[in-house]
């Protein structure tokens, strides 16, 4: 065979499948199939691993020398420069949803209580690492202290960060919200938030990605369904660029 | 007997789509970060050990950069990789597949025994046409085909899962195995590349020794030469 006839054969046989992956994911059957399979994903590591499996804590030399800060960076509203500069003192995170007792608090309520410090790695979707250690409650002591209804069935968060003109938000089921190590950080290696990684309250969900990771926390809601929030499908990134809900992959 | 079993062959074709599609849609994700680090942590590209070239579009799935349509394709494809590859390496030691054909005998670890294989193998050889010529793998491809089903493929599936932050959590000594999770991707890509490396050879000894017999006895299995010992 020619060489130049065996180069066009292997070209097209690379092109065909991708030429049919792109014809086929943006029909309906593979979204189903994608759907799937993260389900699967998802119930084999709640199979494999206990509600409770912790992800890995690391000792304080390793570290990284610094935790790189991705999405929004700096907010530039006029109510956020201005509870910046006045060091958060008047900021709130609001408990609301499905709960009786709705919650307002304060940055002094939540170091009021019960600590929660890890170090904790952060893996961005795009591949990156970063070791860090994480101050704050477990948002465990927040749902308790609000009276979680038994309809509840998410935890949605949000957040004080616009991107692209939408509301950053995120949510995660009651497993990952129980979970010994979802905590709402305000320190970061023994210091309050930096701006570019959620000043001054931000999310840890340690057994997934790091945009599940809500930063610039303003309230948590609980609800049945996320069907009716934003695009409905449970996330600001999963919503703009349909990404996975379920981030433990 | 057939050449190839059944099994060989429902597997064969089985992990080539869904390498093909694990591999292209890896690359868009490769695409994301460019950088290579080892240990646990690294995201500033002055600390990779490699730094990797931004693949063309036409060589990804999608053919446009969509990391979350990729992870999708990846994600998806992982699974009838992974779970075929499981299967396969069941039946072939059932039924004696991999004990008859793949295993090696310490004779094969001998560079005559290379040289006579590669020799088999050069232009103008047809090796085994003449009658009472062994037609069981030789021994390169004996090392060859069980590095890249015992070695290869399944670190495929070993990185992978150890790149997951859920699944880790499940098993962590998986990651610590690998020393830490920035290693575990560098090894998938490595890996990666090795089978890409297998794959290319693996085309161009079919397409120098019969390509249409080949291909067609991985299809229909093909009927193994008589007098054969094999």
């Amino acid at each position: 065979m020619p060489e130049i006839k065996r180069r066009t054969l292997l070209a097209g046989m690379a092109a065909l499948p991708a030429a049919a992956c792109t014809e086929l994911a943006e029909t309906g059957p593979a979204g189903d199939i994608f759907d799937a399979a993260e389900d699967w994903h998802r119930a084999a590591h709640r199979t494999l691993a206990s509600r409770q499996a912790l992800a890995p804590e690391y000792a304080p030399d390793e570290r990284s020398p610094d935790i790189k800060g991705n999405g929004t960076l700096r907010i530039e509203t006029p109510e956020y420069r201005a509870a910046k500069a006045n060091d958060f003192a008047d900021w709130r995170l609001s408990v609301t949803g499905l709960v009786d007792n709705p919650l307002s608090l304060s940055m002094d309520d939540l170091r009021a209580l019960p600590q929660r410090t890890q170090i904790t790695r952060h893996d961005c979707v795009e591949g990156w690492s970063a070791i860090a250690e994480w101050t704050g409650p477990q948002l465990s002591a927040l749902l308790d202290a609000a009276k979680l209804r038994k309809e509840a069935n998410f935890i949605i968060f949000r957040c004080a960060d616009v991107l692209y003109d939408r509301a950053y938000y995120e949510s995660v089921d009651l497993i990952d919200a129980y979970h010994p190590q979802t905590i709402i950080a305000h320190d970061l290696n023994g210091a309050p938030l930096p701006e570019k990684n959620g000043a001054p309250l931000r999310m840890r969900i340690e057994r997934q990605l790091g945009y599940k990771h809500a930063k610039y926390l303003t309230g948590i809601e609980a609800l049945a369904s996320f069907d009716d929030i934003e695009g409905g499908k449970g996330g600001f990134w999963e919503d703009l660029g349909d990404y996975q809900w379920y981030a433990g992959i | 007997m057939k050449r190839h079993s059944l099994i060989t062959r429902i597997w064969h074709w089985i992990n080539a789509a869904a390498v093909i599609v694990l591999f292209m849609s890896g690359l868009t994700i490769s695409n994301a970060h460019r950088h290579l680090y080892w240990g646990n942590y690294g995201f500033d590209p002055a600390d990779a050990w490699l730094h990797v070239i931004r693949f063309p579009a036409w060589a990804t799935i999608p053919q446009r950069y969509d990391l979350a349509e990729a992870r999708d394709w990846h994600n998806t494809s992982a699974w009838i990789f992974a779970l075929a590859l499981f299967m396969m390496w069941v039946a072939s030691i059932i039924t004696k597949h991999f004990w008859r054909d793949i295993a090696t005998k310490p004779s094969d670890w001998t560079p005559r025994a290379w040289l006579t294989s590669i020799k088999d193998h050069l232009p103008g050889r047809t090796t085994g046409e003449a009658p009472g010529i062994d037609r069981s793998y030789n021994p390169v491809q004996r090392i060859a085909y069980g590095i890249v089903l015992g070695v290869f493929l399944p670190m495929m599936v070993f990185t992978g899962l150890a790149i997951s932050p859920g699944f880790e959590a499940a098993a962590p000594w998986l990651v610590d195995i690998l020393g830490g999770r920035q290693s575990a991707r560098s090894l998938h890509f490595v890996f990666a590349w090795g089978l890409f490396g297998f794959f290319v050879l693996h085309l161009l000894m079919v397409l120098l020794s019969n390509p249409l017999k080949q291909m067609a006895s991985m299809i229909t299995g093909g009927k193994r030469e008589e007098n054969s010992d094999a």
